[in-house]
């Protein structure tokens, strides 16, 4: 297994919040652990860099709940329009 | 007055004081939204309870910092502030502004926003309150067209802030303004995208008297400071006594270390004792002044009380010359070891003091690659906590 572009670091980042979405509220912190778990040799740059493709391109938004979070876009649910 | 019947909030406008109610009247004539802020506002009063909701994932794009979603929870009643983002503006550092920019910030706030605004924030940051949310993006567009950028919000580097320091002060140990705009522009990333576990602010004071409250406030405070003695113009201190100060009573009597004296003919000071707390200096101005061979203190781990109690910050690095570019470059890699540590260790909503708190000052020491010194107390004017590994590994091998 070889060391993950960003693109990739970012598809696979991708892919942990969709599937926690609803369940549990994941942080930037959360997301650069679990890749450089699986990945030791990537370092923390490079997943900044992965999130940031991600946010830039609109596939997750930052959110606050007491703390910073990222999840995938959607409604605002306080808004209630 | 207000279109709203709002009898409790009239009763603020009978005080001797200036009102912010009596300046909402006046913004309601243009502002529907300021008139249903008022209604919001008699209802919460009445109620005693709030009816804002806070927080969600309102932002401009690509930013996790900068925009706090504010919703409130009695839309069908008061539809016009159904949304009432506040929008935290990067200030320009120390607060100077042109009358221009000023007024280019007021009309952009008057054109996307609800025109009132809160200048400053706790933090720092310029603070306009009230934008409903197909707002917030216009509005940014506008203000970085006219040079201005979001500040900090949520898990990320808050805004940094400094005091006027070599502007207008003559105390400022180092150039308090530069290195804050220095590091606003080095650490966009963590203002920007809020990557860590909570908040972390730095301040910079530019000498003891902490004009922007650092010791208490910041994550990271940098206090300027000087390695010499205090300068003495004792023909100036002669001058004080004959102007009728009581030398003996208002400097040497309230110096905490008591390291003063005054024989009448002039002032001796034991600088060896001296504590840096800038009575003495603040007392007769003409007369004294910080040493010559000045820098910084870094200080490390300050909060107000939200999660925990409120903490003061303990020093991190007894000296630095903030005039050399090589010690700010090693001041940048200590905070990347410190974020990167807090980041491995620390736990949600904990800031750094807290983590300090948790595991230990000589585990934390350890984590960054920092070596223990003597300097470092856990309060001003208290003794060192640190001990030192090198000598508990002897003792061990004893």
């Amino acid at each position: 297994m070889g060391t993950p572009s960003i693109p990739e670091i970012a598809e696979e980042m991708f892919q942990m919040v969709s599937e926690s979405m609803g369940k549990k509220n994941l942080k930037a912190g959360d997301l650069t652990k679990a890749i450089r778990q699986k990945y030791p040799e990537v370092d923390r740059k490079t997943c900044k860099l992965a999130l940031r493709e991600l946010m830039d391109n609109g596939r997750c938004v930052y959110a606050y709940f007491g703390g910073s979070y990222i999840q995938l876009p959607h409604k605002e649910g306080a808004a209630n329009d | 007055m207000a279109k709203r019947d709002t009898p409790m909030l009239d009763e603020l406008l009978k005080g001797p004081y200036p009102s912010f109610v009596k300046e909402l009247y006046k913004v309601q004539e243009r502002k529907p939204m300021v008139q249903d802020l008022l209604g919001q506002l008699e209802d919460s009063y009445e109620e005693r309870i709030g009816h804002w909701k806070h927080g969600g994932i309102v932002g401009v794009m690509g930013y996790g910092g900068g925009v706090i979603g504010r919703y409130s929870d009695l839309q069908e009643k008061y539809p016009a502030v159904a949304h009432f983002h506040t929008m935290r503006i990067n200030q320009p550092a120390a607060w100077f502004y042109t009358s221009d920019a000023l007024r280019t910030l007021a009309d952009i706030w008057e054109k996307h926003g609800s025109g009132l605004t809160n200048m400053h924030g706790s933090t720092g940051d310029i603070v306009l309150l009230g934008c409903k949310t197909d707002d917030l993006e216009p509005c940014f567009a506008d203000l970085t067209a006219a040079g201005f950028d979001l500040g900090g919000s949520g898990s990320c580097m808050r805004t940094p802030s400094c005091c006027l320091g070599k502007a207008r002060c003559e105390w400022a140990c180092y150039d308090t303004m530069k290195l804050c705009y220095e590091f606003t522009q080095e650490f966009q990333d963590e203002l920007h995208r809020p990557a860590f576990p909570y908040k972390f602010k730095f301040k910079f004071s530019g000498c003891p008297n902490d004009c922007v409250a650092s010791i208490a406030r910041a994550d990271m405070s940098l206090i300027g400071t000087w390695k010499d003695e205090i300068q003495v113009d004792q023909a100036a201190v002669a001058d004080y006594a004959k102007g009728g100060m009581d030398i003996v009573s208002d400097v040497v009597m309230n110096c905490p270390s008591k390291c003063i004296k005054y024989n009448g003919n002039g002032i001796e000071i034991d600088d060896h004792e001296c504590v840096h707390c800038m009575h003495c200096i603040n007392a007769m101005p003409k007369a004294l002044a910080p040493g010559k061979e000045r820098g910084a203190t870094i200080l490390l781990g300050s909060k107000a009380p939200i999660m925990e109690g409120a903490l003061l910050s303990s020093v991190l690095v007894p000296f630095i010359d903030l005039n050399d570019e090589d010690e700010i470059e090693d001041l940048k890699e200590l905070i990347g070891n410190i974020w990167d540590f807090w980041d491995e260790h620390g736990r949600n909503r904990e800031r750094v003091g807290e983590l300090i708190q948790r595991v230990g000052m000589a585990t934390f020491l350890d984590g960054i690659g920092l070596d223990p010194e003597p300097e470092m107390v856990s309060a001003p004017r208290d003794n060192p906590y640190i001990f030192f590994q090198d000598e508990e590994e002897e003792e061990d091998d004893e």
